[in-house]
């Protein structure tokens, strides 16, 4: 079943682009990555399955159901963690979170203790006495303690120091297990590689794929590099190679194509090291955006 | 209306709320103690205001005002009351939303299950109940104090009343146009100019229609709708123009809910 879904979904800001006709869907459980740099139409997607915009044109549905209409009955079961957080500067920590806490129809005490004693927050600390790193906190708290069943998490990781980052990625893969959809999204494609199976990748406002990590890894370019005296770098040059580069008896080129034709190459000559490797999420990316 | 935003809005308030209370009991205070020093005079001080020119004495609103009297006295000073009350209205109708999104606390609010309408409508509660918690300062206030210090002077206790019950709309008038001036703009920066561009506003624009005997701008200003000496001179509120004043706020909250469900919310950039 899909929790999200997003069908032709278009947002203009005036005559300046938000996103254009991003169709797809998130299946329940999962971890769905969403990936493009600043200003590709991210936050401006999240907003727009918040209800804190509404689209220009086309529809999203949440569970099921239309955002906007069951916008406040949806939000029940939504969390949401912001790339920048902003709370009331006068709140102490634990009004703030009570607060938050009031307007769900559950009971959130003492999962609101637990997840303050997992990220180390300091409860009686005034928002406004704060630095960033914890602010980020309160929010990880505040997105979490109604125990939603379907997360938005719009660049996380932002001003948590690492051993944070570990503990906050921990704690999203245990809400996951529990059976927790994640959207994700961020423009730090090695962390989008660890926790997500399937990503999206937009680019000016536009989807330009959507797959499996896994299934975008291998239908790649595989990096490869040969090691030998004396090599002929004209020897590589078969179909489906490129960026073929030479230096000091080693080769170093991507390719893309039946791996035994490769394997025949490689086998002609005397080598004395091989390595094929799958290309990072990170090397995808930016060949999308060259 | 959700309780748990009504006493989160009304918190932040409170301060702000006792601040103007006490500031235009303070006030009240000031002009009624100084009535009967004031009133051994008057027959003197009335004599010498006929002689000013008439452009003069209208534009500080004192013409056919009788001094002498101490609701003719307190209908005129009562002017400067209606402007703190003006302000403070102001103030708190420029500020329902927009402060939230200037400090960017609105995506923590709007992504909580509540739906606007019932945002709107718990926030305007609370503003309603401040600015009624303020009007009652200055009813007991006016009260006691006038009580305090009339001297043998007596006054028709029904003009005093209906001046007293008039500020309720008269905030309401602020509270709802600066409302939905704040959602027709896309960013209010600061607060405090616009309120006070308000308030001032519509006072200016009432001496100017006094000035210039333009019955045109009576339509606009509640300073003109609400007028003390109209008030205290007739023992009745002037009914057309009060009509004017609750047609406006209406427009201005049913005007504000639509642009406030409609509203998109700016994101940090």
């Amino acid at each position: 079943m899909s929790v999200i879904e997003a069908n032709h979904l278009t947002k203009y800001y005036g005559k300046a682009r938000g996103i254009v006709d991003v169709s797809f869907q998130v299946n329940e459980g999962e971890i769905f990555g969403f990936i493009g740099p600043n200003g590709a139409g991210k936050s401006t997607t999240i907003r727009l399955f918040l209800s804190l915009i509404y689209p220009t044109s086309g529809s999203a549905t949440i569970f099921g159901k239309d955002c906007i209409k069951y916008g406040p009955q949806l939000r029940q079961d939504i969390g949401y963690l912001p790339s920048d957080v902003f709370y009331y500067e006068r709140m102490k920590v634990i009004d703030l979170l009570k607060y938050s806490a009031s307007f769900y129809d559950r009971d959130c005490t003492q999962r609101m203790r637990e997840l303050a004693d997992t990220m180390e927050l300091d409860l009686n600390r005034r928002i406004e006495d704060l630095s960033y790193g914890n602010k980020k906190k309160v929010g990880i708290v505040q997105g979490l303690l109604h125990q939603p069943k379907l997360l938005f998490l719009d660049e996380p990781t932002a001003g948590l120091d690492p051993l944070m980052q570990r503990k906050f990625f921990h704690l999203i893969q245990e809400e996951n297990a529990r059976g927790v959809t994640v959207f994700f999204s961020s423009h730090i494609l090695g962390e989008v590689q660890r926790m997500c199976s399937r990503v999206g990748i937009i680019k000016e406002g536009r989807m330009i794929e959507i797959a499996d990590i896994k299934t975008l890894q291998q239908n790649n370019y595989k990096k490869v590099l040969v090691e030998a005296d004396a090599l002929d770098a004209a020897h590589f040059n078969i179909p489906g190679v490129t960026n073929l580069e030479h230096s000091n008896g080693s080769v170093r080129f991507f390719y893309k194509g039946d791996i035994n034709a490769l394997m025949r190459t490689i086998g002609s000559v005397t080598v004395s090291n091989v390595t094929i490797e799958e290309p990072t999420l990170e090397e995808i990316f930016m060949h999308y955006y060259e | 209306m959700r309780a748990n935003i009504f006493w989160q809005e009304f918190k932040m308030q409170l301060r702000s709320v006792i601040t103007w209370s006490l500031s235009m009991a303070a006030l009240i205070f000031v002009f009624v103690s100084l009535f009967s020093s004031f009133a051994k005079d008057a027959a003197l001080l009335n004599e010498m205001m006929a002689n000013f020119p008439e452009a003069l004495l209208t534009a500080f609103g004192l013409n056919n005002v009788n001094l002498a009297t101490l609701l003719g006295y307190f209908g005129f000073l009562f002017l400067f009351v209606q402007i703190c009350l003006a302000i403070q209205a102001a103030t708190y109708g420029f500020g329902l939303v927009s402060i939230e999104e200037r400090e960017w606390t609105a995506d923590f609010l709007l992504t909580k299950p509540v739906s606007r309408t019932q945002i709107l409508t718990s926030k305007l509660l609370a503003a309603l109940s401040s600015l009624l918690i303020t009007d009652a300062v200055v009813w007991i206030s006016s009260f006691v104090f006038i009580t305090m210090f009339k001297g043998d002077s007596t006054y028709e206790p029904r003009a005093l009343l209906l001046l007293l019950l008039s500020i309720v709309v008269f905030q309401l008038f602020f509270l709802a146009v600066g409302l939905v001036i704040s959602l027709l703009v896309k960013r209010i920066r600061s607060v405090t100019p616009y309120a006070m561009g308000l308030g001032f506003g519509m006072y200016v624009l009432s001496v100017f229609g006094d000035m210039l005997g333009e019955s045109v701008l009576e339509l606009i200003t509640p300073f003109k709708h609400f007028n003390p000496n109209y008030i205290v001179q007739n023992e009745a509120w002037d009914t057309p123009l009060v009509l004017i004043s609750v047609v406006v706020i209406v427009i201005s909250l049913v005007g504000s809910y639509v642009l406030y469900t409609r509203r998109n919310i700016p994101a940090v950039v």
